[in-house]
């Protein structure tokens, strides 16, 4: 019984974990129409970030909030010094996000070293909780909710907003967006660095849970890829969806069968993508 | 085939007899190289289709062909057929579901896919041995000649690679290579004249597998050691950007750009330990500096040269 408890438990939070790195990437691919292949190299760059703030002596919750504002400064850097000099050439600009990935990824091997680095969980979330006999570990549930609230921040934003509308006018048609006046310019830069400090933020918060460990960008970067081919393009509520079925897949295949563990991710993207090639939600067919 | 090429032929079958064994081993692993970037070259360039997973196949056959010898304890001459058919038909599977989408979405595709293999190589760990890898792996002994030698070695990936180069550059150059191109170029066209876009796509997806297969089968033979790492999305990129380098769908594009690309790795890892920070470097500059390759890059150069003189 506790292990299905603290299975499940351990499965939301890495949904909530994979929410926060796929609605990034999701986020760009659908404005900008390129895969960003550093997503899991920024996601890594986050984690790595807050253990140094935290080594300079602020909590988690404060190195988290350092660590999503200086990915966020390195994803709009990207943006404006790589990816812009090739805009209109799709292709060339996912070889360069791939390109800085590796660049990225032996960068934090010489900073942080290649041994795996621990990160506390806050005290306030050491103890678990008990609830009607049930055991929870308390940081799992943090996660959870902090996913919940991003996602509805960035529905609220994407839905209510002045930004959103230019996004989701950007989404649908650059063209047109563009002859009514939107600057898409801003707008690319904008964009990539929300999706750069929604990875950024992930890695911090995965902190405690993943640690930070040279692969954690490979890593990260194949599940991210899985999510939003399994959700659809472009479409937040299937990436939501996806990163939660495939936060379950992921820790009960690892927990019951771990040396299948990867096998078992295959099998949902291979039916979705057999039976609805644009994912479960999506709407764009790339 | 022209002279200039004879005149490297000749060269390279000679370097054993000049050349110390460093360098034999340096330019086996070099044609090694060149089998694999030709064979991500037929869907990189001549199809369109930019994988990032191509180190699937070479490691997959790699893997295939140790696992058997060493806990079947099978010989070569059924190792082999068998990981180049076993690959091939991973090969089909993939590509199959790689192709339901194309540009962006079959470059995601295959990364993850390539990815899921990886992981499988070292999470497997009673077939693959993990991190470990698998060692204590032989060369085959075709005809009975001996080829724990590094020339003989040599000699026998350079046969195998002016084969593979041969029939790819047939390949390439047949009808239906030109149909192949005709989808790169004008897909809807091509289909609305009756041709099979996917179908055709598909045929050269395993094809290139096939191709990816025998590098890898050269790989193991020539390490006598397989580890996971060979699956990794550095080795399909370094591929991609050995093919990106040298000039994507041209036949000497990859040779070049693998050469190059070996031999930078191979001088730099001397120097410095930090072949993933150059690699990347080197392919921002490529795509950013020099996006039609090296190769296509010289030919214009040339042509100008010559109308200048003209």
């Amino acid at each position: 019984m506790q292990f299905w408890q603290i299975q499940t438990l351990n499965s939301f939070a890495l949904g909530g974990l994979l929410f926060l790195l796929s609605s990034g990437f999701a986020l760009i691919f659908g404005l900008m129409r390129i895969a960003n292949l550093t997503h899991g190299a920024l996601f890594m760059l986050g984690a790595y970030a807050a253990v140094s703030a935290m080594r300079a002596g602020f909590g988690l919750a404060l190195a988290a909030v350092i660590a999503a504002l200086s990915v966020a400064v390195v994803g709009g850097l990207i943006e404006r010094l790589v990816l812009r000099r090739l805009s209109g050439n799709a292709q060339g600009q996912v070889l360069a996000t791939l390109g800085l990935s590796f660049i990225a990824s032996d960068f934090c091997l010489i900073v942080w070293g290649g041994d795996t680095i621990p990160i506390q969980t806050p005290a306030m979330f050491q103890a678990p909780l008990r609830f009607m006999g049930l055991i929870f570990p308390t940081y799992r549930l943090v996660v959870v909710g902090i996913a919940v609230v991003v996602g509805m921040v960035l529905y609220l934003l994407m839905e209510r907003t002045r930004l959103g509308a230019m996004i989701r006018a950007g989404v649908d048609d650059m063209q047109m967006a563009r002859a009514v006046g939107i600057r898409a310019s801003a707008l690319f830069t904008t964009v990539f660095c929300l999706g750069a400090l929604l990875a950024g933020l992930g890695g911090a918060v995965g902190g405690p849970i993943f640690s930070a460990y040279p692969g954690l960008d490979s890593d990260m970067l194949s599940l991210a890829l899985i999510v939003v081919i399994l959700g659809g393009i472009g479409s937040l509520v299937g990436t939501f969806v996806a990163s939660f079925i495939i936060g379950f897949i992921y820790t009960f295949g690892t927990a019951l069968l771990p040396d299948l563990a990867y096998v078992i991710l295959f099998l949902p993207m291979v039916i979705v993508i057999a039976f609805r090639p644009t994912g479960l939600f999506g709407t764009i067919r790339t | 085939m022209k002279r200039s090429h004879f005149l490297l032929l000749a060269v390279l079958i000679a370097l054993p007899w000049f050349a110390g064994e460093f360098y034999v081993n340096l330019a086996s692993q070099i044609l090694i190289a060149v089998i694999f970037a030709a064979s991500l070259n037929l869907l990189v360039g001549y199809a369109g289709l930019t994988s990032l997973g191509h180190a699937t196949y070479l490691g997959l056959s790699a893997y295939i062909s140790a696992w058997l010898s060493l806990r079947m304890g099978l010989g070569h001459a059924i190792t082999a057929p068998a990981a180049l058919l076993l690959t091939t038909l991973v090969g089909c599977c993939f590509g199959w579901i790689a192709l339901r989408a194309s540009g962006l979405g079959f470059l995601m595709l295959t990364l993850a896919l390539s990815q899921i293999v990886w992981g499988l190589g070292y999470r497997w760990v009673g077939v693959t041995n993990g991190d470990n890898g698998l060692s204590g792996l032989t060369r085959p002994a075709p005809f009975g000649i001996d080829l724990s030698d590094s020339g003989a070695y040599f000699w026998f990936v350079l046969v195998i690679t002016t084969v593979v180069l041969y029939v790819i550059a047939r390949f390439v150059n047949s009808p239906f290579g030109a149909t192949l191109r005709g989808t790169r170029d004008q897909s809807r066209r091509m289909s609305s004249l009756g041709y099979d876009v996917w179908g055709i796509r598909w045929v050269t997806f395993v094809f290139a597998s096939f191709i990816g297969a025998i590098a890898g089968l050269l790989y193991v033979y020539f390490n006598k050691y397989i580890h996971p790492s060979v699956m990794s999305v550095t080795v399909s990129a370094e591929a991609l950007l050995a093919v990106i380098a040298g000039g994507s769908g041209t036949l000497a594009g990859p040779v070049v750009g693998a050469a190059l690309v070996m031999l930078l790795k191979n001088y730099a890892s001397a120097y410095v330990e930090r072949w993933n920070m150059l690699m990347g470097i080197v392919f921002v500059f490529i795509v950013i500096a020099m996006p039609a390759g090296i190769v296509p890059g010289m030919r214009t150069l040339l042509q100008r040269l010559k109308g200048g003189q003209e």
